[in-house]
């Protein structure tokens, strides 16, 4: 029995910020100070507030240590686990009250929080199967396999009224059914965990946190439908994930929960990874199992529908890695419970990836009809320094921005379709008044351009003239009509496009117009970009009246286009300088040289 | 192809007999060309025509569908990387917090482009979406080592580090 548990943050983005440093401190320190009987220290997945890592929370008192730097921990170690006194000032500001240290549930980052598929991250040590078991995990497996047939099963998932969390919202227990009713010598169970949405890493901290939820979860998926065999599609940028799901199936197999005859019943069910190697199309379900069986990831043309005709030819189901990490819980607590939970229609939780113009960047997950203020003003802490909320970006490259006028919707489903942007996996991009959104949705169109995989026409060829349009925009090269055409191309993709990439790439230009057509119009008739980012829209000059004459915007100017006047401003002593156009490179590096804020950019 | 600075491939045997057993062990495994490849490329750090070559004949499937496959997928290299290989996250996160710049400023001092290597051997640089360390952003990596909540004034101390 250890008397203290030190749970460190080894996710990617805690290990980034150096927390695998901060754990070998922590264990020599505890070595030194002779605590290595009493005192355990415990490597886990993320605890969602990415922003203030390295994170590090000392149990059984719960003192949320955040910002910790290696040079902290001898102290954290000799005053607090030796000592039992808390260095306040590495701890978290919102943890602490007057009345003490506050329990992290209260502090506004995760008071309106409901952790479902997260349940486990920053809780258990992902390499260790008996933390699992020890947080019910299995038991849910156990369950399905001892007392309840594949249709039981399926009716559960389908009464719980889950949804399909990589974008779609399918319902979950509809595609079980149709691919348990089609009869193969073989069946398939496949995870999509190719979280391609640049922004997005929801299933990675899942898969990092948690790898044995996803194991149990696609196991109780091929008993239900008929499979023995799944397969992980995961994206090789993701080493950790990757290497914690190796060590999880390992220990499964190890403990029979993997392999032949689990829980000694005549079920069989193995899993395999296959490595994804950077085909943002590849997150689309066909696109996946062609390349799952090593071919160029393309798309098929459905139907045939995977529940009939899917990897190798024969019936799978995909389901992505958050929609998975729901199902033990459901199978344990039952639909009814998952039901009480979230708005008519979207029933459950959703993880967001929280990230942009936001204070707490990280991961959180929120029951089903939370509203995007309460996501960005109480959980995100709001927006950094006094600026003001311009729009919300959910969906990635299929998405769309949600505007400030409408930030009191309800996130669910149905309500994000119908306000013109999707739910898509989850990243939840927060963007201020110092983003051109011409230059958000040109930034998704490159993104598109870059992975559209050149099968079909309308995507292929039409997302590159959809973005040439774009740029010619943000160069005010543009007219009124390019706009009008600009649009109709749009839905010409949407309408005629193979798969869901080309279906859904022209959302980011179609929400925009939709919201910020002032902002287009702005680029093309008077030439200038609102927010200051595009570049040949903008130019800098001094204003001579302000500008006393120091040159230091002359030194800061790489391009030498800020040179002297021989103006001398009234009450000045020295001449004023000015700016060059024609040289001028638009770095902008003379405005934070200039004490007198003589230098504007328009 | 298009055109990029490029070196003479330089395989060795130990590199070639170490190819041939991956594929011996792999090649009966359904749907096994992908993770021979992606091995492959661990060994010789890049997919040179050469290796391409070796794994069609090897696997007795048409060069084609190798080079296929090599060119669809962005973590597949044709060319050699550099000793230091500069990845600039341009993901939406890091994006909307400057890191267009920072990829500008790299381009600007290493005088290459996205995609090459220098001349040297030295440092390569590329683009790519989202490490999923958006808590940090903008964020870079020098191979394994992370640097984060970066301006563009911070390239050049990081570069430094690696000369």
């Amino acid at each position: 029995m250890y008397r203290s548990h030190v749970l460190v943050c080894g996710g990617t983005g805690c290990t980034s910020s150096g927390s695998q440093a901060i754990i070998n401190a922590l264990e020599t320190e505890i070595k030194k100070n002779g605590l290595e009987t009493e005192v355990q220290v415990v490597k886990t997945g993320c605890f969602g507030l990415c922003a203030l890592g390295p994170i590090m929370i000392v149990y059984p008192e719960g003192t949320f240590y955040s910002m910790v730097k290696e040079e902290d921990i001898a102290e954290i170690v000799s005053e607090h686990l030796l000592k039992g006194r808390i260095v306040s000032r590495l701890v978290y500001d919102e943890t602490v009250a007057d009345t003490g240290i506050k329990s992290l549930n209260d502090t506004a980052f995760y008071k309106k929080q409901m952790r479902v598929a997260l349940r486990n991250c920053g809780v258990i040590n992902p390499e260790c199967i008996d933390e699992y078991i020890g947080c019910d995990g299995y038991e849910a497996l156990g369950k399905v396999l001892t007392t309840m047939t594949p249709d039981q099963v399926i009716d559960t998932i389908l009464d719980s009224g889950l949804r399909g969390r990589g974008g779609g919202g399918f319902p979950t227990g509809l595609k079980w059914k149709l691919a348990k009713g089609n009869d193969a010598d073989q069946k398939y169970v496949c995870c999509n965990a190719d979280e391609g949405d640049p922004g997005a890493f929801m299933d990675r901290s899942i898969l990092e946190g948690d790898p044995h939820v996803v194991l149990e979860a696609m196991t109780i998926a091929g008993y239900a439908i008929g499979a023995t065999q799944g397969y992980i599609y995961i994206r090789a940028e993701y080493p950790i994930a990757v290497d914690r799901l190796n060590v999880a199936i390992k220990q499964a197999r190890e403990y029979g929960l993997l392999g032949k005859n689990i829980f000694g019943t005549d079920f069989s069910f193995d899993i395999e990874l296959r490595l994804g190697a950077g085909a943002f199309v590849c997150g689309e379900e066909t696109a996946l199992m062609t390349s799952i069986e090593g071919h160029r990831g393309e798309p098929r043309p459905r139907p045939p529908f995977p529940a009939v005709k899917g990897l190798f030819g024969k019936p799978t189901i995909l389901n992505n890695v958050e929609t998975y990490a729901n199902i033990p819980r459901i199978i344990l607590l039952g639909a009814d419970w998952f039901k009480s939970i979230g708005t008519e229609k979207s029933k459950g939780t959703k993880v967001f990836a929280l990230g942009g113009k936001i204070k707490n960047t990280g991961l959180v997950e929120i029951p089903m009809g939370t509203t995007l203020r309460e996501v960005v003003e109480e959980i995100g802490g709001g927006i950094p320094n006094g600026k003001k909320f311009k729009a919300a970006q959910t969906g990635g490259p299929s998405g769309g921005c949600i505007p400030a006028h409408l930030i009191d919707t309800p996130i669910d489903y149905d309500n994000l379709i119908a306000i013109g942007s999707m739910m898509g996996s989850g990243g939840l991009i927060v963007m201020d008044e110092d983003t051109c959104m011409v230059d958000i949705a040109k930034f998704f169109l490159e993104f598109t351009v870059d992975e559209s995989c050149g099968k079909c026409t309308p995507c292929r060829i039409g997302t590159k003239r959809l973005l040439e349009m774009l740029d010619n925009i943000t160069k005010g090269k543009a007219t009124l009509e390019d706009i009008d055409k600009m649009e109709e191309l749009c839905y010409y993709i949407k309408d005629n496009s193979l798969c869901g990439l080309g279906q859904t790439a022209p959302n980011p230009v179609l929400s925009t117009l939709k919201f910020f057509r002032d902002e287009y119009v702005a680029h093309v008739v008077d030439k200038k970009c609102p927010a200051g980012v595009c570049k040949d829209l903008l130019s800098y000059s001094i204003i001579k009246d302000k500008c006393f004459g120091c040159g230091m915007c002359a030194k800061a100017c790489p391009a030498g286009a800020i040179t002297k006047t021989d103006y001398v401003a009234p009450g000045k002593k020295l001449p004023a300088y000015e700016i060059d156009t024609a040289k001028c490179v638009k770095c902008g590096a003379c405005v934070g040289t200039c004490k007198f804020k003589a230098i504007v950019k328009e | 192809m298009d055109e990029k600075k490029s070196i003479p491939f330089k395989g060795t045997p130990e590199q070639e007999e170490q190819l041939l057993k991956v594929i011996a062990e792999g090649k009966d495994v359904k749907g096994a060309l992908m993770a021979i490849m992606q091995k492959a490329q661990d060994i010789y750090g890049y997919l040179p025509i050469e290796v391409q070559t070796i794994i069609a004949r090897e696997m007795g499937i048409p060069l084609q569908e190798v080079y296929g496959v090599a060119t669809f997928y962005a973590q597949f290299s044709l060319y050699p990387k550099g000793e230091y290989k500069i990845s600039v996250c341009l993901g939406t996160a890091c994006y909307v917090k400057g890191a267009g710049d920072i990829f500008d400023k790299l381009q600007e001092k290493l005088g290459i482009a996205g995609g090459e290597c220098t001349p040297d051997g030295k440092f390569s640089l590329e683009a790519c979406r989202c490490i999923g360390a958006c808590g940090l952003a903008p964020v870079l990596t020098v191979n394994e080592d992370v640097y984060g909540r970066l301006t563009k004034d911070d390239v050049e101390g990081i570069l430094a580090k690696y000369l």
